[in-house]
């Protein structure tokens, strides 16, 4: 009994010593967007983490094990926040028992709370779906909200990291930079794609559409989160749309019925990075989604 | 414009009448007076208009610099975090939610004759009443209570024999911050038993406990204890280690005598991921309990004095493992299985008739179940599962002034095992059109009586009013 207590003690002391000499900051990310942006604000600062993967749906994630021994040691989490985790972020930051992360601390980062939201519901109702009180959570695809996000998650990073302050300056002068010559780019690429009308399969779009300036009118989805159905697809179908959007997760048949139906081009985007090939980084992501939604507005 | 007109009206009242005035020197100190004033008004217009440019300069200047603070702020921008209120579940403080189950039930045999032989039920344990019936009524509130505490309490509503019981059935309080990845949950709560038993019902993949949480927890064990447990800071492997101490006063426990904690529980729980798309955990815990006074037997819920109380000493071994599969577009494959092993030591009380019988009980117990669920989309489901049992009593006469043979006290006792093992097959399929309702569909093919096989059939609906729940894994 003796050397095992004195051995699990020594396991001990040196989970707390691996813990002390962590240079690096520890960063949870739960969705792979904003482990992409963590990643080119840091730069070698830190050890990024992303939770999900494009693959998985940030609204049904479960508080799996792994997950809660990566937010354990994390020293920072960067979420989306208005309620796109809230089926397992609150449980996590419970079992995680790593006080830095809980909410309020500076250890907590939401980028929807650095950024003006849409569609904030006047009422909440859930007979409207899945609707988020605080506003549509999808804030990823406007380059610039995540320009806004990117500037309030570098000042965090340098309060959490003061040693690395003027590196993380300049990663963000940087990134600024390249970002806003982007931006203009891909501006003036979608410029045709002014008032086209688009009809989506889930409402994680309205940021792109109203960053460049098209209209939704109308969703696959009846209500947010729930599948479309004949009927309402139906009802689509006198919508002259311009084109359909949807992401990889979607499924494919509802969209492919109302092509067939109405003529209109379906356009699978990437809804964040590594969704579709040559999307791994942020800016591969954008130039992607607008190289696509041109392509299709112009078949 | 103004400046044009002037100019022009001077020069024409210099050039052309000079020729007519210059007759009348009056007329001609008129003139210069007129001049004079004109040639002032002009330079006070001038003046102005140079006011102006220069105004507009510093505008300009002021207006450059105004733009180089804002180049400034991509440095560093104010966060917004303190001016807007936070989102997620303390949008209500605290979470409340609503959670009813109920549902139609069916079966082939007397569910109130459900018994397992060789493991007197005891607790909660036993079959839904037949035909329609409200099952379970849940109110939850849960909030952190301050940066040190979060709370979460459970209140539960059942109907029995037509009267509503109201049930205290959670209320503890976690630590938030504790260093050193520890953490302390006290109040009453359900053990960290097995996979399933920290689980809400509405949570559960079946519509009813497996045979093994019948025969071992009295369907769901919880009770009134303190709660240690530390998380390891390794990486990507989560290691959770704790110890329980809890009152004792439900099934396992047999009454609290007073001392601190007559169950003692000590787990494990190890978990990961293998690839991107596959998630395991692993639980082991063990169970201590000093059974003071234990009722079982007969359907729980009779309170006739008829049933016999079990003094001694009863540990139970649980493992649990869980292995899930995610498909990609929303289909994952989920398998669950559970082991339980039961050592029972002590003696037995059975007053029947004007008489009593006691009698020594040795037992060893074990049970299992498999289960795999298909989910098919977000809203489809589907599962089989596969339980078993088996005991294996030693029972030896002490005193009997029953009249009635030694046997048949044993048997009418139950706790006689026999040589017929308990099994059962179910199979379930269920529709969620949202996250907050579910209806479930299920049967079984319950071999858990020697006699007779009992068709069971259940249809169930499970609603959430309120707070979004958590994913459990």
């Amino acid at each position: 009994m003796r050397p095992q207590i004195r051995q699990l003690a020594g396991l001990l002391v040196a989970c707390f010593l691996i813990g002390s000499v962590h240079a690096k900051l520890n960063i949870f990310a739960c969705e792979p967007e904003w482990a992409a942006l963590t990643q080119e604000l840091a730069g070698g600062h830190a050890t990024v983490f992303a939770a999900t993967h494009a693959g998985q749906d940030p609204h049904y994630v479960q508080a799996r094990p792994s997950l809660i021994a990566r937010l354990r040691s994390a020293d920072l989490a960067v979420c989306t926040g208005a309620e796109l985790e809230t089926g397992w972020m609150p449980m996590l930051q419970r079992r995680a028992r790593n006080p830095k992360v809980l909410a309020g601390k500076p250890g907590y980062f939401e980028a929807t709370q650095q950024v003006t939201l849409l569609e904030k519901p006047a009422e909440l109702d859930r007979a409207e779906g899945d609707v988020h009180g605080d506003g549509n959570p999808h804030i990823q695809v406007d380059p610039r909200r995540v320009l806004e996000v990117a500037m309030a998650l570098s000042s965090r990073l340098q309060q959490l990291d003061p040693g690395n302050k003027p590196n993380y300056e300049q990663l963000l002068q940087d990134f600024t930079a390249r970002w806003k010559a982007s931006i203009e780019r891909w501006q003036s690429a979608a410029a045709g794609l002014r008032g086209k009308r688009a009809v989506v399969h889930h409402r994680e779009w309205i940021y792109l559409l109203d960053w460049l300036g098209m209209q939704r009118v109308g969703s696959l989805e009846p209500k947010p989160g729930i599948p479309p159905n004949m009927a309402h697809l139906a009802d689509l179908k006198t919508q002259q749309a311009d084109v359909i959007i949807l992401s990889p997760a979607n499924d494919k048949k509802p969209s492919a019925w109302l092509q067939e139906q109405t003529g209109t081009p379906v356009v699978m985007l990437p809804h964040t990075v590594g969704a579709v090939p040559n999307s791994d980084n942020l800016f591969d992501l954008f130039d992607e989604i607008i190289r696509r939604l041109s392509e299709s507005a112009r078949t | 414009m103004n400046k044009t007109i002037l100019n022009a009206a001077v020069v024409v009242a210099l050039s052309l009448p000079v020729g007519a005035v210059s007759a009348n020197p009056a007329g001609i100190a008129e003139l210069r007076q007129m001049i004079l004033e004109m040639k002032q008004q002009h330079q006070q217009q001038i003046q102005a208009l140079e006011a102006r440019v220069q105004q507009a300069e510093t505008r300009a200047a002021a207006a450059e610099q105004k733009a180089r603070s804002t180049e400034g702020k991509i440095v560093a921008v104010e966060e917004q975090v303190q001016a807007k209120p936070r989102s997620g579940d303390n949008s209500f403080n605290p979470a409340i939610s609503l959670v009813f189950q109920g549902g139609f039930s069916s079966y082939s045999q007397d569910p109130e004759d459900f018994h397992l032989e060789g493991m007197p039920l005891g607790g909660e344990a036993g079959l839904q009443d037949e035909g329609l019936a409200l099952w379970e009524t849940e109110l939850t509130a849960s909030a952190n209570i301050d940066n040190l505490f979060y709370g979460q309490a459970t209140i539960g509503l059942h109907t029995h024999e037509g009267e509503i019981e109201v049930d205290v059935e959670e209320a503890f309080v976690d630590t938030l911050s504790l260093p050193a990845g520890l953490g302390l949950r006290f109040g009453r709560f359900y053990s960290s038993v097995g996979y399933l038993n920290e689980k809400h019902t509405h949570a559960w993949d079946f519509a009813d406990a497996p045979l093994a949480y019948q025969a071992f927890l009295g369907g769901q064990y919880r009770d009134d204890g303190l709660r240690a447990s530390w998380v390891a800071p390794l990486d990507a492997l989560f290691v959770e280690v704790g110890a329980e101490t809890l009152r004792g006063d439900s099934y396992p426990g047999g009454g609290n005598s007073g001392d601190f904690g007559a169950v003692r529980n000590m787990f494990v729980n190890v978990g990961g991921d293998i690839g991107q798309n596959n998630s395991w955990q692993l639980g082991v815990s063990r169970v201590d309990v000093d059974v003071e006074e234990r009722s079982a037997g007969g359907h729980a819920h009779d309170d006739d004095g008829e049933s016999p109380t079990f003094n001694g000493d009863s540990d139970l071994t649980v493992v649990d493992a869980v292995w899930k599969t995610d498909l990609g577009n929303d289909k994952a494959l989920i398998f669950q299985g559970e082991y339980f092993r039961r050592d029972e030591d002590g003696q037995v009380t059975f007053a029947e008739g004007a008489g009593e019988a006691l009698f020594n009980y040795d037992g060893e117990q074990d049970g299992w179940y498999l289960q795999g669920v298909l989910q098919f989309n977000r809203q489809w489901r589907a599962g089989v599962r596969y339980d078993r049992l088996s005991a294996d009593n030693d029972l030896t006469m002490v005193s009997n002034t029953t009249g009635e043979a030694d046997d048949d006290i044993f048997e009418e006792s139950g706790y006689q095992s026999s040589s017929h093992d308990p099994d059962r097959w179910a199979a379930m399929v269920d529709w969620s059109p949202s996250e907050f309702s579910r209806v479930r569909l299920q049967y079984a093919r319950d071999d858990s009586r020697a006699e007779d096989t009992d068709d069971q059939i259940y249809l169930q609906y499970i609603m959430t009013l309120g707070a979004h729940g958590a994913h459990q894994y």
